[in-house]
C-alpha cells in the first residue's frame, strides 16, 4: 500500500509536470511571422542568403530569451523565407504569398530594383511593410510609404567617400564601371553626378559587364589604361568584385578601387588576396573597434546559422530588431495594422545594439524621400587589409 | 589591341574546351545538355576543395575533378538519361530531363557548398609584359593547359579504338550498334568524358575566377552559343565556336564598354543562323 502511494506520488508529479509545461508552452505560443523574400539562387544568392540568415539567427537568440514582448505578451518570432530569384514575377507571387497566405506584414527584403518595385502595388494593397535593399527614391517616396530603405544607398555614401578620398589622398580623377543591371547602372550615374559636382574628373563611365561574367581583362583593359585616381565599381555582386580589383592590379593598375555596397572579407581574400589591400567598401557595424558584445554575440549565431560569417551581414543585421521594437512601441495593434506602425516610425529611438558608442537606431531619410523611409544605418566604411575590413570612417547618411 | 587578343585567345582556349563536352553528348545522343554549365561549377568545387581546402597539389586536384566529374557523368547515363530514352521516342524528353538536372545539380551545389563565391591560391603568381600587353602566368597556364587537353582529346578521338567508336557512334548510331559497336556502353563512355571535359575547365578557372553555385546557366547559354557558331556535332566545329566566341567577347568589350557586346553576339549569330544555318563546321541534322 505504501508502495503504490509513492507510485500515485510520483505519477502525480509527472502528470503536474508535463500539464503545465505544455500550458507554460501553450501560453507563450504566440507566434509573430516575418517574411524574407530575396534572391536565394543564382549569382547573386548570397545577397538574399544573407538577410535570410541575418533574420533566422537575431529570431533565434530572441526565442532563446523566451521571445520578444510586446503589449505585455511575449511572442515567438518564425521566419518565413522566399527565394524570388531576381525575378520580379516571382517575388510579385512571393509577396502575395507572404501576405495572402501566411499573413504576414512585415516582409525583408528584395534586394535590387526590379524586385523591390514589382512588389510596391502588392504591399501597399495587401497592407505590409516591406524593407528592401534596393536604392530607387520611387520606392520611399510619397505616394510610396510602405518601403523602408534597409541600409546605406550608393548615393548617399558614394559623395562622403570621393570626399574623403580627395582630402585625405588627393584624387583628381574618377572612373566607374558597372554591372549591366538597372540597379547598378543608376548607381553608377548618380556616382558620376556626384564625382562632377564634387569637380572630380570623370574619365569613364560607360563600362559595363554582364551578370554570370567570370573574366574581367576584357573589361578592365580599357578603363585601366585611363589610368583615373579612383576606380569605382557601381553594384558589384560578391562574387564580381575580388575578380574586378585582382583584373584591374593584373593589368597594372595602382589606383584607388571603391564600391558603395557592402562586401565579404572572406570573398575578396580568397580571390584577390593581397592585390585587393586598401580597397574601400561601405560595411556595417562588424569591424572589431566599432561592435558591441551583442554584435560579437550576433556573428557567433550567424555562423552558426550559416556556416561561416560574410561581413555583408553588418549592414543586414538591423531589419528585424528595428520592426519588433517599433511594433513594441506602436503596440500590438500594429501586427496588423501597419497604419499604426507607420505613426509611431515618425518618433522611434532605441540606442543602437549593435555599436559601441549606442548611436540612435531610428527612420531618417526626410531629405532623400520626403518622409521618414530610411533606417539609420551607420555609414561604416571598411578599408581591406590583409584579409579583413578596418574602418576607415563612420559617417550617417542624414 | 595586343591585350584585346590575349584576352580572345584567353577566352576563346577555355570555352573551347567548355564546347567539346556539349558537342561530345549532341552527337553521340542527339541531347542537349542544358546541366553542362552546372558540370563545369561541379569541377571547380572539387577543385576548391582538394587544392583550396584540403592543401593538396593543384594537379591532384585536377585529377580529382575530371575523375569526379567523369563518375557523375556515368550516372547521369545510366540512371537518367539511358532509361528515358529507352522508354521515350520524343527528342524533347531528354532536353527537359537535362533541364531538370541542371536545376537539381545547381541546388545542390548550393545546399553542400554554400551561396559564396569560392576562390583558391594562384597556381602561378606574376604577370609578363611584353610591349604593353599584360600576360598574367596563370592565363598563360590555362590557356597552355586547354590546348594540351584539346589534343589529347582529338588524338583520343582519331587515334583509340574507343575514340574511333565514339565517332561511328556520332555519324550513325544504328549503323554501328549493327557493326558490333556495343553504344548503350560507348555512351556512358562518352557521358563520362563529356563531363570530365567540364570538370577540367571548371578545375582550371577556380584558381582565376572562382566559382559560385549559381554560373551554370550562363556559362552553358555561352556553350550553346559556341556549339551554334561552331556547328553542333563537330569537334573542329566546338573549338572553332569556343575561340570565336571568346575573340568576339574581347574585340565586343573593347569595341562597346556600354554592355552592347552580348546584344550584339546575339542579333550576329541570328543572321549568321539565317546565313548559314549548320555553323562554320557543322553537319545538317535530321
Amino acid at each position: 500500500m505504501k508502495c503504490s502511494f509513492k507510485k500515485f506520488l510520483v505519477l502525480s508529479f509527472v502528470v503536474f509536470f508535463v500539464f503545465s509545461s505544455v500550458m507554460g508552452a501553450m501560453a507563450a505560443e504566440k507566434i509573430l511571422k516575418i517574411g524574407v523574400l530575396g534572391v536565394m539562387s543564382g549569382p547573386a544568392a548570397s545577397w538574399g542568403l544573407v538577410n535570410r540568415y541575418c533574420v533566422e539567427a537575431s529570431a533565434e537568440m530572441i526565442n532563446e530569451q523566451g521571445g520578444f514582448e510586446i503589449g505585455g505578451e511575449k511572442y515567438t518570432i518564425q521566419i518565413v523565407a522566399i527565394d524570388d530569384r531576381n525575378d520580379p514575377k516571382v517575388a510579385v507571387s512571393g509577396a502575395e504569398r507572404l501576405i495572402y497566405e501566411e499573413g504576414i506584414h512585415y516582409i525583408i527584403g528584395p534586394n535590387i530594383a526590379p524586385t523591390a518595385l514589382a512588389i510596391v502595388p502588392v504591399i501597399e494593397q495587401g497592407g505590409a511593410i516591406s524593407i528592401p535593399y534596393a536604392f530607387p527614391k520611387e520606392l520611399y517616396s510619397l505616394p510610396a510609404s510602405n518601403s523602408i530603405l534597409g541600409m546605406i544607398a550608393s548615393y548617399q555614401a558614394g559623395p562622403v567617400i570621393y570626399k574623403y578620398l580627395i582630402d585625405n589622398k588627393g584624387i583628381k580623377s574618377i572612373a566607374f564601371v558597372a554591372r549591366n543591371d538597372s540597379e547598378s547602372l543608376t548607381q553608377r550615374d548618380e556616382g558620376a553626378d556626384a564625382a562632377k559636382k564634387l569637380g572630380l574628373e570623370v574619365l569613364s563611365d560607360r563600362d559595363t559587364y554582364e551578370p554570370g561574367t567570370t573574366d574581367f581583362f576584357p573589361v578592365m583593359s580599357g578603363i585601366v589604361s585611363k589610368k583615373p585616381g579612383l576606380l569605382v565599381l557601381s553594384g558589384p555582386a560578391p562574387a564580381d568584385t575580388p575578380l574586378l580589383i585582382k583584373a584591374a592590379r593584373e593589368l597594372g593598375f595602382e589606383g584607388i578601387i571603391s564600391t558603395e555596397n557592402a562586401q565579404d572579407a572572406k570573398v575578396i581574400s580568397e580571390l584577390a588576396g593581397d592585390a585587393a589591400n586598401g580597397f574601400i567598401s561601405v560595411g556595417g557595424a562588424s569591424t572589431p573597434d566599432i561592435r558591441s558584445a551583442y554584435m560579437e554575440e550576433f556573428m557567433k549565431r550567424y555562423e552558426k546559422v550559416a556556416g561561416e560569417w560574410n561581413d555583408e551581414a553588418g549592414t543586414k543585421v538591423y531589419a528585424l530588431e528595428i520592426i519588433l521594437n517599433t511594433l513594441q512601441q506602436a503596440g500590438p495593434e500594429a501586427i496588423t495594422d501597419v497604419a499604426k506602425f507607420k505613426t509611431a516610425m515618425d518618433t522611434f529611438s532605441m540606442p543602437n545594439p549593435y555599436l559601441k558608442d549606442e548611436r540612435p537606431l531610428n527612420y531618417i531619410g526626410v531629405p532623400y524621400f520626403g518622409q521618414k523611409r530610411q533606417i539609420s544605418v551607420p555609414m561604416v566604411v571598411n578599408i581591406y587589409e590583409d584579409g579583413d575590413f578596418k574602418t576607415l570612417f563612420v559617417g550617417s547618411a542624414e | 589591341m595586343g591585350q584585346v587578343l590575349f584576352n580572345g585567345l584567353y577566352t576563346g582556349a577555355q570555352y573551347a574546351l567548355i564546347a567539346l563536352g556539349l558537342t561530345l553528348i549532341f552527337s553521340l545522343m542527339n541531347v542537349l545538355n542544358f546541366a553542362h554549365g552546372q558540370l563545369y561549377v561541379l569541377g571547380g568545387f572539387v577543385t576548391y576543395y582538394v587544392y583550396g581546402r584540403m592543401k593538396l597539389p593543384f594537379p591532384v586536384a585536377l585529377v580529382a575533378s575530371a575523375l569526379t566529374l567523369a563518375l557523375i557523368g556515368y550516372l547521369f547515363q545510366t540512371l537518367l538519361f539511358r532509361p528515358v530514352m529507352r522508354r521515350s521516342v520524343r527528342d524533347e524528353s531528354t532536353m527537359l530531363l537535362s533541364a531538370g538536372t541542371a536545376t537539381m545539380v545547381e541546388s545542390l551545389v548550393l545546399i553542400f557548398f554554400g551561396e559564396k563565391h569560392r576562390g583558391v591560391p594562384a597556381v602561378i603568381s606574376g604577370v609578363y609584359q611584353i610591349e604593353g600587353v599584360f600576360l598574367p602566368k596563370g592565363r598563360l597556364l590555362v590557356i597552355g593547359l586547354s590546348f594540351l587537353f584539346i589534343a589529347v582529346f582529338i588524338l583520343f578521338m582519331r587515334y583509340t579504338r574507343p575514340g574511333r567508336a565514339l565517332r561511328a557512334m556520332a555519324q550513325d548510331a544504328e549503323t554501328a550498334c549493327l557493326m558490333g559497336v556495343d553504344t548503350e556502353r560507348y555512351a556512358i563512355l562518352g557521358w563520362a568524358l563529356a563531363a570530365m571535359l567540364a570538370g577540367i575547365a571548371g578545375a582550371m578557372l577556380v584558381p582565376i575566377s572562382g566559382v559560385n553555385s549559381g554560373l551554370g546557366n550562363w556559362i552553358s547559354i555561352k556553350t550553346f552559343i559556341m556549339v551554334m557558331i561552331g556547328g553542333a556535332g563537330v569537334v573542329s566545329g566546338a573549338i572553332a565556336g569556343g575561340l570565336a566566341l571568346g575573340m568576339i567577347e574581347s574585340l565586343g568589350y573593347h569595341f562597346f564598354p556600354g554592355g552592347e557586346t552580348y546584344l550584339i553576339i546575339f542579333a550576329g549569330l541570328i543572321v549568321f543562323l539565317a546565313v548559314r544555318p549548320n555553323g562554320l563546321m557543322g553537319k545538317a541534322v535530321g
